[in-house]
């Protein structure tokens, strides 16, 4: 199968049917792995056990990006190259990113608390992460608002690439401010800052979340494909119905 | 393992990811099984994709 064959919709969702399976399998192990890799973990000398919250925070941050910048070259997608799945790709993604969002802003507040005596503060990294979450809702609505999904593939699309530039801000915004937020300590200039207790863990857990992602992506995307056929031979049956 | 005086915020944490990631599945699951009943009701109306193919035909 090469990949102009998955620009066939019934091609994709025979392809999805037969990897799912193997996907999921392969998230739970690594996902396990993680989480006894987490528990094992050593205490942080000044953080204390709190550095495990690290573990599915940092994860879900990444994957708030990460799943924006999926939408993002869908839109693209949609937009120049007229790619039958791409806006089913962005359609699905959505829900998904938003609740990576939601979480990594819930569990960044509860490692806030005990470590800087605040669940929230205005500042620039949880503000950029708070607008971000916003987006993917103000997405979601306005796929729900127009019915007919070519339109507002269009639509979101451009929203998407509008939404894309916050990336970068979300990114610096601990270089370019003064925030309570720490700087990066994994991507950064220089190598990772961490020790291989906490590095190791905590890659493992990213790379499980990603698969996490793809697989509940895949089969989001199935059912996407499934609505729009239930929505051609909604409109076949009313066409031949008023015949 | 002892997870010190923060015990409940490192718990309330985790058990929030899992809740939220279970929610997912779930609704994702519940969401497949609701469109293939959909399209198996359309057939059995006697509705056909222009291919001919059954529409749940994956």
């Amino acid at each position: 199968m090469t990949l102009i064959d998955l620009a066939n919709p019934t091609k994709f969702l025979s392809l999805t049917t037969r990897v799912l399976p193997w996907l999921a399998v392969a998230t739970a192990i690594l996902l396990l792995v993680g989480f006894y890799q987490a528990a094992m973990a050593p205490d942080d000398y000044q953080q204390g056990a709190t550095v495990k919250i690290m573990f599915v925070h940092v994860p879900n941050a990444w994957l708030s990006m990460f799943v924006w910048g999926v939408m993002s070259v869908a839109a693209l997608g949609t937009l120049v190259w007229r790619h039958p799945l791409a806006d089913v790709a962005a359609k699905a993604a959505a829900p998904i990113g938003a609740a990576f969002t939601f979480l990594a802003l819930v569990t960044g507040a509860l490692w806030g608390r005990p470590m800087w005596g605040t669940y929230w503060e205005w500042d620039a990294r949880l503000t950029s992460v708070l607008i971000l979450f916003l987006m993917y809702l103000g997405l979601m609505a306005l796929w729900r608002a127009v019915d007919d999904p070519s339109r507002a593939a269009r639509a979101a699309a451009i929203l998407t690439l509008v939404g894309a530039l916050n990336l970068p801000i979300i990114k610096f915004s601990v270089d370019w401010w003064n925030t309570l937020h720490q700087p990066a300590s994994v991507m950064r200039m220089g190598g990772p800052s961490l020790d291989n207790a906490f590095l190791i863990p905590l890659l493992v857990m990213a790379v499980g979340f990603t698969l996490l992602f793809v697989t509940l992506h895949l089969a989001a995307m199935r059912n996407e494909i499934l609505r729009r056929r239930v929505r051609s031979l909604q409109m076949m049956q009313a066409s031949q119905q008023a015949a | 393992m002892s997870l010190g005086p923060y015990a409940s915020f490192v718990v309330t944490s985790y058990a929030l990811v899992a809740a939220i990631i279970m929610l997912l599945i779930i609704w994702i699951g519940v969401d497949y099984r609701h469109q293939r009943q959909r399209l198996r009701d359309l057939e059995a109306s006697g509705v056909t994709r222009r291919s001919g193919r059954t529409a749940t035909e994956i």
